[in-house]
Parts: C-alpha cells; sequence; structure tokens
C-alpha cells in the first residue's frame, strides 16, 4: 500500500539510513576544509558519528513489528534495528582499531572514513531491503566503497591487484544477481520481495529454478561460497590490514541479511530448491576453506580461508530451511564477526610502521614478546576452532541442532569433520605464539607500542566478550531467536 | 549440603585465574595459592564423602539451576557412587602435582600453576554434571589447559605429541557432541537423565553408541586408538604426566559407565563382544609392547593402556555374565571392578610418573639404560618405587590387586577364555613392571651420575608419602569405597540390560 502522505511517523524507522547520508557529507565537508595537519580530526569525528547514529537509531529506530514503508520498498523489524546497532558498533571498533595502522603507513586519509561509512550505508539498506530494487542498490553501495577502499594504499601493486580482482568478479556477482532478480520478476510480475514469496509454489517451475540458480551464484560470489571464492584470499591479503579487517567483518552482517531477505523470506515459495543449492555450496565450501587453510603461511591468507569455512556454516544454517536454522545462522554470522574484530585487530596491533606482522612466523614467540596480544589471541583462536567455553562452540552447536531437527545427517557429519581439520590451523597459530621462541628480525625486536592503551583495551574487551558470551550464552542465544519469527 | 560441588570446580578455576594474574613475578605468593586451592578443594570432598548416602543410587548434592533456557539446558549437577570416588581422585592427585612442581619447574611456573588449577575444577565439572550439554562443555574446555601444558613445558617432541593428543580427542568428542544433539532433538532437553530414560531403535542405539565410543575409547585410550597415549606421556612434563594417567583416562571409563551403558543398553550388549575383544588385546598385546620399551616414561604409558582394558573389560562383561548365569546377581562385579581399577590405576600410575619425574630432575634422562643400582644412593626413594611396581603388577595388599582380582573374577563368570587371557597379563606386568625395577632400582651402579643422586627431599618423600599410604589403604581397605558404588552400580546393572527399543 503506497503511502501518500509523508510525515515522521512514517519514516522514522529509516532514521538509521537519513542520518548517515547526513554524517557522510558533513564529515566529507569537514575533512576538505580540515587539511592535512588536522586527519585525526576526521577519525575522531567519524566514531561521535557513528555513536551518535547508534543513539538516534535506537531511540527512533525502533520498531515493535514488521512494518513496511516507501511504498513496499523499505522494510523495518526488530531484525533490522539489532543488526544497525551492531552495524556502527562493529564499524566502530573497526576504526578505533585501523587508526594507528593507517597513520603508519601514510594512508590516514579523509576518504577512507567516508568510504566506510558509505559502505555502512549500503550494509544498513541490505538489512532493510524489501524489493528485489532496494536489494540490489544495497548491494552496490556496500560493494563500490569497498573496491575502493581495497585500493586504498594506491603506491602498493598488490593492493591495486587485488582491488581490480575484487571490482571484476564483484561486478560479474552483481550481474549475475541482476540477471537471477530479472528472471524471477519476468515470472512473478513484482519487485516486492513478501509478494514473490506469495506468487512461487512448489513445484517450482523451470524458470524459477534457472533464476534462483542466478541468485544463489551471486550471493555464492558475495559471500565467498566455494567455487565462487577466488578473490576473497587474494582480498584479504593484498588489501592493507585495515581494510581486510573491515571487508571480514561489517559486510558479513548486510550479506546475511541479504540471504535473509532475498532468499529465506523472498523465495520462501522455493525453499526447496534453493536449500539444495546452498547444501552443496555449503558442504564443499566447508572442505575447500578448511583443508586449503592449512597450507597457508600468510596468516591474513589463513584467517581469509577461515572466512570461507566460517560462511560454509552461515549458509549450512540457511540450508536447515527452518526460523530455527536463520536464528543459528544469525548467531553464527554476528559470533563471526566478533571473533574476526578481534583476530584481525590483534594483526593491526602487532604491526609496527614497516613491518605487517601477516605472516605466521611473525607470531612465533609472541607470548614472550607481548604476552596480552598472545592471550586475545589464543582465546579467539579456540573461539574460532569451536572449543568451550568460547563463544564460537555455541555457534557451530547452534548450527548443527538446526541441521538435525531438519535431519540432514550428511551435513552434520561434514560439518562436525571439518570442525576437527579447522582446530588443526587454529592451534598452529597457538602453537607458534605458545610453543616457539621468536625468529624473524623484525617480531624479535619488537616490544609492545606504547599510546596505545585505549585501543588495547577495546581488544581486551572483544575477547573478554568471546568468554563471556561462551560461559553464559543464553541471551545472547535468545535475542538471536527473538529476532527471526 | 548445596554448592559443594561448585564450590569444587569453581575455586580451582578462580585460585588458577588468580595465580595467572599474580604472574611470574609474584610467584612465591602463587605457589601458596594453588597449594591452599588445592588442599582446601580436597578439604571440600570431605563432607562431599561423609554425608554421602551410600544407601541411594540417587544423584546427590544436586545444583540444578537454569543455564540456557531455550535448550532446556540447565547447570546441573550432581554425584552418585560412581562419580562421588573419581571427583575425590581428581581433588587428590592435584596436590602431589602441586607439590611436584614446587622447585622444578622453572619456565613460567605461574601459567603452570594456573593451567593445573583450572584444569582440575573442569575434570571434576566433568565428573559431576548431570546435564550432558555441561558435560560437553568441561570434557571439551580442559583439552585446553592439557594442550599448553604438553605444549610449553614438555620435551623436545612437545609440539607434535600435544597436537596429536588435542586432535584425537577432538576428533572422538566432535561425533559425541554430534550423538548428545541428536537426542536433544528427540527428548528436547539436556539432562542425562533425559537421555537414559529416552526410547531409541536398535539402529539409532548402535550409531550413537558408535559416536559415544570413539569419544570414549580415545580417552580410555582403548586398542587401536591408542597411539597418543605413549606420545603425550613421553613429551608431557611430570605434573601433566601424572593428571593424564590419574584423572584424564578415567573420564572415558567413566563416560562408557554414564552415557554407553545406560543410553544405548541393546547396542551396548549387541556390541559388548566388539569391545570385549578390543579389551583383551589392549591387555595382552599392549602388554608385550611395554616389555620392550626402553624409555621408562613409555613403558608406565603402554601399561596403563593394559591396565585401563580391564576398565573396560569390566564395564562390558556384565551381558556376558547375564547370559551365562541368567540372572543379575554378580552380574555387576565387572563394573566395580572396572570402578575399583579405575581409581587404583589413578594412584599408581601417578605415582610411577612421579618416582619417574624424581629420577629425571636429577639426570634429565628416562631411559632405563642410564640407570642401574639406585637403590645405592637413593634407598627410600628405591623403597617407594618397589611398593608401586608392586601395585602396578597387583600384588595383594596394594590396591592394584583388587580391581584386577575382581575383574578376573567377573570374567570367568562370562567366559573361561576372557579369564585365562586376562589372568596372562598378570604375568606380563610383572614381567615388565618388575624387569624395569630390576635395570634401574637394583644391581650395581650403572654409571657416575647415577652415582651422585642425592635422595630424595622432604617434598618429595611427601608427595610420595601420601600416595603409597593412598596405595596401602585402598589395598586392604577397599570396602569403604565399593559401598559407596553399591547401590549406583546395582541401578547401572539394571539400565544396562533392559531394553529402550520402542515396542
Amino acid at each position: 500500500m503506497p503511502e501518500t502522505t509523508l510525515t515522521w511517523a512514517s519514516v522514522a524507522p529509516a532514521i538509521a539510513e537519513m542520518y548517515l547520508v547526513v554524517a557522510i557529507c558533513a564529515i566529507l565537508l569537514v575533512d576538505v576544509f580540515a587539511g592535512e595537519k588536522r586527519r585525526g580530526l576526521t577519525s575522531t569525528l567519524t566514531l561521535l558519528a557513528l555513536v551518535l547514529g547508534a543513539a538516534l537509531t535506537a531511540v527512533y529506530g525502533q520498531v515493535a513489528h514488521r512494518t513496511v514503508l516507501f511504498g513496499g520498498m523499505y522494510v523495518a523489524d526488530p531484525l533490522g534495528y539489532v543488526l544497525k546497532l551492531l552495524g556502527f558498533l562493529t564499524v566502530a571498533v573497526v576504526l578505533l582499531y585501523s587508526r594507528t595502522y593507517l597513520a603508519n603507513r601514510n594512508i590516514l586519509r579523509g576518504e577512507y572514513y567516508v568510504l566506510a561509512l558509505a559502505a555502512l550505508l549500503g550494509i544498513f539498506v541490505l538489512i532493510s531491503a524489501n524489493s528485489l530494487l532496494t536489494v540490489y542498490i544495497g548491494v552496490e553501495l556496500l560493494a563500490l566503497p569497498v573496491y575502493a577502499m581495497v585500493a586504498f594504499d594506491r603506491d602498493s601493486g598488490v593492493a591495486a591487484e587485488s582491488a581490480m580482482k575484487y571490482f571484476v568478479l564483484g561486478a560479474i556477482a552483481s550481474g549475475t544477481l541482476l540477471y537471477g532478480m530479472s528472471m524471477i520478476y519476468g515470472l512473478t510480475g513484482t519487485l516486492d520481495l513478501l509478494q514473490i514469496a506469495q506468487r512461487l509454489h512448489e513445484p517450482a517451475g523451470l524458470g524459477v529454478v534457472f533464476g534462483v540458480v542466478f541468485l544463489v551464484v551471486g550471493i555464492g560470489f558475495k559471500l565467498g561460497a566455494v567455487p565462487f571464492h577466488m578473490w576473497l584470499p587474494d582480498v584479504y591479503e593484498g588489501a592493507p590490514t585495515s581494510v581486510t579487517l573491515f571487508v571480514g567483518t561489517a559486510p558479513k552482517i548486510g550479506y546475511f541479511a541479504l540471504v535473509l531477505r532475498l532468499l529465506a523470506e523472498g523465495m520462501a515459495g522455493s525453499a526447496a530448491e534453493w536449500t539444495q543449492m546452498l547444501g552443496a555450496l555449503a558442504a564443499i565450501t566447508l572442505v575447500v576453506g578448511n583443508v586449503v587453510a592449512i597450507a597457508q603461511t600468510n596468516l591474513k591468507r589463513m584467517l581469509a580461508y577461515s572466512t570461507i569455512s566460517n560462511v560454509g556454516f552461515i549458509l549450512l544454517g540457511f540450508t536447515a530451511g527452518t526460523s530455527s536454522g536463520y536464528s543459528a545462522a544469525l548467531y553464527f554470522t554476528l559470533v563471526y564477526v566478533l571473533v574476526a574484530l578481534g583476530s584481525f585487530g590483534v594483526i593491526l596491533l602487532a604491526s609496527r610502521k614497516g613491518y605487517e606482522a601477516d605472516m605466521l612466523d611473525d607470531y612465533k614467540g609472541l607470548h614472550q614478546r607481548d604476552p596480552l596480544l598472545a592471550l586475545v589471541m589464543m582465546i579467539l583462536m579456540f573461539s574460532t576452532a569451536g572449543v568451550p567455553p568460547f563463544v564460537g562452540f555455541w555457534a557451530k552447536l547452534r548450527i548443527i541442532q538446526a541441521l538435525w531437527e531438519t535431519g540432514h545427517l550428511w551435513l552434520v557429519v561434514i560439518a562436525a569433520a571439518m570442525s576437527v581439520v579447522g582446530a588443526f590451523y587454529y592451534l598452529r597459530v597457538v602453537k607458534l605464539m605458545y610453543f616457539d621462541p621468536p625468529v624473524t628480525q623484525a617480531a624479535a625486536q619488537s616490544s609492545p607500542v606504547a599510546g596505545q592503551g585505549g585501543v588495547r583495551l577495546v581488544l581486551v574487551a572483544n575477547a573478554a566478550a568471546v568468554l563471556l558470551l561462551g560461559l553464559l550464552p543464553s541471551a545472547f542465544i535468545d535475542l538471536c531467536s527473538r529476532l527471526i519469527p | 549440603m548445596h554448592g559443594l560441588l561448585s564450590v569444587l570446580i569453581w575455586l580451582p578455576i578462580i585460585a588458577g585465574v588468580l595465580v595467572l594474574l599474580l604472574g611470574e613475578r609474584y610467584i612465591g605468593a602463587g605457589r601458596w595459592v594453588a597449594l591452599l586451592a588445592s588442599v582446601i578443594a580436597l578439604a571440600v570432598c570431605v563432607p562431599l564423602v561423609t554425608q554421602f548416602d551410600t544407601s541411594s543410587a540417587a544423584m546427590q548434592f544436586v545444583e540444578h539451576v537454569p543455564w540456557i533456557p531455550r535448550f532446556n539446558a540447565y547447570y546441573g549437577l550432581g554425584v552418585d557412587g560412581i562419580s562421588l570416588p573419581l571427583v575425590v581422585l581428581t581433588a587428590f592427585m592435584t596436590i602431589p602435582v602441586v607439590i611436584a612442581a614446587w622447585s622444578v619447574i622453572k619456565a613460567r611456573p605461574a601459567q603452570y600453576y594456573a593451567s593445573f588449577l583450572i584444569m582440575e575444577g573442569l575434570m571434576i565439572g566433568v565428573f559431576s554434571s548431570t546435564d550432558a550439554l555441561l558435560f560437553y562443555f568441561f570434557w571439551e574446555a580442559m583439552l585446553i589447559p592439557m594442550f599448553l601444558i604438553i605444549g610449553i613445558w614438555g620435551g623436545p617432541r612437545r609440539v607434535y605429541a600435544t597436537l596429536k593428543f588435542f586432535l584425537y580427542t577432538f576428533l572422538g568428542s566432535v561425533f559425541m557432541l554430534v550423538a548428545l544433539i541428536y537426542m536433544y532433538v528427540k527428548a528436547g532437553e539436556y539432562s542425562i537423565a533425559a537421555f537414559q530414560a529416552l526410547p531409541l531403535t536398535l539402529l539409532e542405539q548402535r550409531w550413537i553408541f558408535l559416536a559415544f565410543m570413539l569419544a570414549f575409547a580415545v580417552k580410555v585410550p582403548m586398542w587401536p586408538v591408542h597411539t597418543w597415549l605413549p606420545d603425550a606421556h613421553v613429551e608431557a612434563p611430570t605434573g601433566g604426566s601424572v593428571i593424564l594417567a590419574a584423572v584424564l583416562l578415567k573420564m572415558g571409563g567413566y563416560g562408557f559407565l554414564r552415557f554407553s551403558l545406560p543410553i544405548t543398553p541393546d547396542a551396548s550388549q549387541q556390541l559388548s563382544l566388539l569391545l570385549i575383544v578390543l579389551s583383551l588385546i589392549a591387555i595382552v598385546y599392549i602388554g608385550f609392547v611395554a616389555i620392550v620399551q626402553k624409555d621408562m616414561k613409555k613403558l608406565v604409558a603402554y601399561s596403563s593402556v593394559t591396565h585401563m582394558g580391564f576398565v573396560t573389560l569390566g564395564a562390558f562383561l556384565v551381558y556376558h555374565i547375564v547370559r551365562n548365569t541368567g540372572g543379575l546377581q554378580g552380574a555387576g562385579m565387572g563394573i566395580d571392578g572396572a570402578m575399583v581399577q579405575m581409581i587404583s590405576h589413578g594412584l599408581v600410575s601417578g605415582a610411577l610418573f612421579l618416582c619417574v619425574g624424581v629420577l629425571y630432575d636429577r639426570t634429565h634422562s628416562r631411559q632405563i639404560a642410564d640407570y642401574g643400582g639406585v637403590v645405592n644412593t637413593m634407598p627410600i626413594f628405591a623403597a617407594f618405587m618397589v611398593w608401586f611396581a608392586f601395585a602396578n603388577t597387583g600384588v595383594p595388599g596394594t590396591s592394584g590387586f583388587v580391581g584386577e582380582f575382581l575383574v578376573i573374577l567377573a570374567s570367568f563368570k562370562a567366559n573361561f577364555w576372557y579369564s585365562f587371557l586376562a589372568a596372562v597379563t598378570l604375568m606380563l606386568s610383572a614381567a615388565y613392571t618388575l624387569w624395569l625395577v630390576k635395570r634401574v632400582v637394583f644391581g650395581p651402579i650403572g654409571n657416575e651420575t647415577v652415582a651422585h643422586m642425592p635422595d630424595v627431599n622432604g617434598r618429595e618423600f611427601l608427595v610420595l608419602g601420601m600416595l603409597a599410604a593412598a596405595v596401602l589403604v585402598l589395598g586392604i581397605w577397599p570396602e569403604p569405597l565399593l559401598k559407596i558404588m553399591q547401590p549406583t552400580i546395582h541401578h547401572l546393572v539394571d539400565q544396562a540390560v533392559a531394553t529402550k527399543i520402542p515396542l
């Protein structure tokens, strides 16, 4: 039902997006006039903007139940509300971790912050998409700033190469997605996701299956599911670590929303088709991600393959095709973001001017040089491996539970077996930090850098959250279950 | 009394964190905190034992607090006749580990103590959980401190050993988790009692049994998944070996008794022959393997595998006894023996590893060939070592005798050949243990190093003395232990022979 009059009440749930557009423009202007010397101002201002945005969203953005706005283009629901708050929080933490790193490499520029906020806007649009068009706008709005961020260190050839790769493959993915959307639109005659859901019925016709295939391929590209994962390790390795941190965290929230809105809600009518496709994708993603990660010597690249395997788990949640499965996927995604924030944060904090700390060997004997950083990293690695008492255990438990509830025996077995394979390379990081003496020149002489006290505190809080949510998981699990009706 | 078990779990963990926070700089205080915490933990066990109602098979000292309401998972604790002795054993064995490390561990001692204290809490948690999810939580969490203990303070091949240890056990437990979740989906809750009451078809039971078996057999360890144990034992520091042998292996035996027998009784019955054969292979074949070892720790490690073979043998004899005798009379004797064997093996193998540790601290060698005639320079130590060797061979009057005797007696009721094979190992274990003692302790002084070895100091005397006393007490007066276990094992036998297949 298109609304004709524009009142505050009818647009208030979209406060986060509206505010963010204003904030982006304001920060861009301030940065232009602040000049080279007062670059720190932009960064501080961005953090303040994020806090203010979270506050405004918390006050005005709350909705009691699902509300459709802007003529069916936009949906506001409790899930979106929580995800947006977490989006603000994630990006704030990302920027906090990155500041010293950027300054050390002379890439602390205002555009960086503006691009990050623009990508966040894309994430928000995805979260609230209720129409194929909005979905597509969200996907592009998220992707374009990130391409630029990957190439941000313009003197680095590797970064430029990986940005190019990302851009080309990302464009193919967008094209595929758009093509699938066009087929679905042609068959159902509507762009509105809810109406599409009502018009699709089992058994799906050949056309619908075709359309869904293209949608799934597009999503596979965006998430980095095997065999559409080729860009992901290159981008993670080639991009400046602060950008890797960004790419590895906040967008996952957006892509979770993409799968949820587009497939789980929009294509609910042909769930039998896409759950099968996702199941197959998830299985090979788990196997390839975990096995290939073992062979890596670069920590960022290893974490990239770890991301791929985690994407496999997220897809497994969707494969279940039940609200329990979706909430398991939501829980897994949020846990993944929390842990990825910390692990890339450790890399950022371990790096110095002229020393990236991205090779696995750089972590040899980290415990002797910087016990706190090593402890945090150990907690995060055990959590990703799914060992209690850390929160990663519950994430895997939720996924396996959802799969058992729907009787996916083989996927359960693959998920369990691959957890063991995964444990091997996470343990290797712990082994390097705790059991080996330091070797590399740069690593041996570096000691904790002074003046990062505040950031280290955030990192400790990050690790503490991983432990506490593991010991007392109830509230968070409950929240995720309540958000998916 | 309420909350005793929570105290037992969290007091050591909190003390461990405290030691960690005190750090290496205040290690003097840290040591005393560790000792105090482990002694208090044992003291807390006293009311646990004295107030334990030995006429009931029910869980006692129960704590039941909602943990994850959405999954119907509870922070549920309680002990019965089979978990109480293991809880006490855990609390008891941590003390010698703490004392033995006093001046021996030079590298990062605070972390060493913290690891052991945290592990003590987690292991007690494993034995006292009444909720499967909580059980698994502790079961897995315990891997982390052990991984670090072997990896940081271990020998030259520690990295290989600790990774092997972690991945072996992780592989086993992951499939146990899969089975637990499967039953949760059917039962709607995670309590172990609900799983025990849950009707399951034979097919389901078989798969669940195999998943459990993977987890528990690795932990026990049974042949052929025992290969991680010699590596882990050889590379682990003394304290790590002690806890590994004394308590960790018992988690496997406990798992069979708590999960496999009552939850999948029909499958257990069907597959009991497999378990018995594997146990007998462990008992006989590994006994031969032990004889040829050149490394003392490796020899004790293999001897652990054969002794733990008696535990699994005793546990699964019940079906064959029932089939043979046609009644439940005496059917629990095998399980009685298995339990006593677990406690006894905990004391004896722990003590033997401590003995090896005492020698190793003096010469930095574990090779049998590097010793000889130790009795000439270390008479007190020699007395202890001979005593523990006797216990290891199962000489009457030591705790080792009671368990093995009960199991062999029970196997006689089941099948003559079982008891024949099991009794053969009495000879084998006498062979490898006494030969070890002969080569290390007796004979002429082997070399210069041995000639200058000082005898045990007060600290070592205290540690070995308390274990020797425990071995003696359990050997001549096992009655209180048997009495504690009696009703629970009776109940367990009832559960194990009742069918759960839905009609």
